[in-house]
């Protein structure tokens, strides 16, 4: 058990040194006369937050919405696609070039692209959340299911294991560690990925997700909101990263020593 | 029981990794393969699984079928590795398990043997649910060797497993193999590069030689069995540990 001591020890210094940057910020706000549209103070910021809390919770759940749907899209379908290149060599030689292609295309050049076939709207911010957040899946769990140490793969032929048995008793089990990695990156992936899919293909003005309230922030000069927006936008990447996380905790514990 | 006739193992012909192996090891015997890092031990042990074929000319045979044969027929054939590469997601009940459910070997019969490797490697009941990581090296190695022991093999292989271990905890599982070998008389093959447990444990050492790795000497081992720690002390064994050096050392030199 960890002292009360040890715990301050890790949780002071943090909160310590966000508090001086929100200090010295505020000083710098007040005295150097920098006008509110280049860099509102933390207390306007939070004026404006407070203030337009309701647009920013519902913009919160819109963008989580949109990001954990095309999380959970990349999680099944990276997870398939990783099968099927752990199953058969020329697949994953022919396929896994284009799997490395997704990650290099920037998303904001495909973004476009996808407004023009799906519309605009929540389909076109998950699929977009979902494209940027499955390379990290497909490698990770491609890893998983092949990087099976040699001398397991030998005791499981050895005893005369199926193809079936060394897929689902080694080699899929062996892949969980990995798939919870890929799962961590990925989840943070797919937030920036749904936020950057509102800047694009918004909800046409009838609800508005954490990149409308970016751009209309930037848009119309009004920094204080843009600022909290980007707040709300942090809070939701380490809200979701954490659930991940404990997600993947529990999995590995249950799986690897209950 | 175990056969190689001028057995040879090449993936470039430029560094051979085992060439012309000729070797017999009876039914029931413990023989020690001894030699230094990267003679081919671990490979000439591959060749015995039938995991690995032996190149152009060479046979390799256990118990008068191919060795590939013999270990799918048979199932008889266990190795255990230097490191004792447990399932860290299985309990130590379930990686004793493994070898019989590959083989689907029916659930009940599955109870009474890894209950009886248990007992045999001397770990008790509230060792069997706790999960690998609980455990310390000494006695991971032990459930990786009940794990081997648990099919009843015939031919058993041992790739180096205690090398890891220390001294003292290496020289009690050499007295726990040894009283494992006299209950139930497998085929024993141990790959070590320590001389003092190559003697004490077998009937012959078969001292090898690398680059490309081939045998140099073999050498009976006169002590009977059973054999107690004290033979370690006694002055034949110490002038048998000199004399299987001074042959290792002619070979590196």
């Amino acid at each position: 058990m960890k002292s009360v001591r040890e715990i301050a020890l890790v949780v002071l210094p943090p909160i310590a040194f966000f508090l001086l940057v929100i200090l010295v910020w505020q000083l710098v706000a007040q005295i150097g006369q920098i006008p509110k549209y280049v860099l509102p103070s933390p207390i306007a910021v939070g004026r404006a937050a407070w203030n337009g809390r309701s647009a920013l919770c519902g913009a919160i759940t819109l963008t989580g919405a949109g990001a954990l749907c095309g999380f959970a899209a990349s999680l099944i379908v990276g997870t398939l696609i990783a099968f099927s290149f752990s199953f058969s060599k020329l697949i994953k030689a022919g396929c896994y070039p284009y799997a490395v292609f997704l990650q290099t295309v920037p998303i904001v050049a495909i973004a476009p692209l996808i407004v023009v076939w799906f519309g605009y709207g929540f389909q076109s911010v998950a699929l977009i959340a979902f494209i940027i957040s499955l390379f990290p899946i497909i490698t990770n769990a491609t890893a998983g299911l092949t990087n099976v140490d040699r001398d397991l793969v030998d005791l499981f032929e050895l005893h005369n294991a199926s193809r079936w048995q060394v897929l689902f008793k080694l080699r899929v089990p062996a892949a969980v560690p990995y798939l919870v990695t890929g799962a961590r990156i990925s989840s943070g992936m797919a937030v920036i990925g749904a936020i950057v899919g509102e800047f694009f293909a918004g909800y046409g003005g009838m609800r508005d997700g954490l990149g409308y309230l970016i751009m209309d922030g930037t848009n119309q000069l009004k920094t204080d909101q843009l600022f909290a927006a980007v707040l709300a936008s942090t809070t939701l990447g380490m809200a979701v990263f954490t659930l991940v996380n404990i997600v993947g905790a529990t999995v590995l514990s249950r799986w690897y020593h209950a | 029981m175990i056969q190689l006739e001028n057995a040879s193992l090449v993936y470039d012909p430029a560094t051979p990794v085992l060439e012309g192996i000729t070797l017999a090891v009876q039914r029931g015997e413990l023989v020690s393969l001894l030699g230094p890092s990267g003679c081919g031990k671990s490979s000439l042990l591959r060749l015995i699984t039938g995991l690995v074929e032996p190149s152009s000319s060479g046979k390799v045979s256990v118990d008068g079928q191919p060795a590939r044969r013999f270990r799918q027929s048979s199932g008889g054939v266990s190795l255990v590795f230097q490191e004792p590469r447990l399932l860290p997601w299985r309990n130590v009940r379930r990686n004793i398990a493994l070898p019989l459910e590959l083989s689907r070997v029916a659930a009940a019969d599955q109870q009474a043997l890894v209950e009886a490797s248990l007992e045999l490697i001397g770990l008790r009941p509230e060792d069997a649910i706790k999960y690998p990581r609980m455990l310390s090296g000494g006695m991971r190695m032990r459930v990786a060797l009940a794990r081997a022991l648990v099919t009843r093999p015939s031919v058993l292989l041992l790739d180096e497993p205690f090398a890891a271990l220390d001294d003292l905890l290496r020289q009690q599982l050499n007295g726990e193999l040894l009283r494992i070998w006299g209950e139930r008389q497998p085929t024993t093959v141990f790959v070590t590069h320590n001389i003092s447990e190559a003697i004490f444990l077998s009937q012959r050492v078969i001292v090898m030689a690398s680059h490309p790795g081939r045998i140099k000497a073999t050498v009976d081992v006169p002590f009977d069995y059973p054999r107690s720690h004290e033979l370690r002390a006694t002055s034949e064994f110490a002038a048998l540990v000199g004399e299987v050096g001074d042959l290792l050392r002619m070979e590196t030199t």
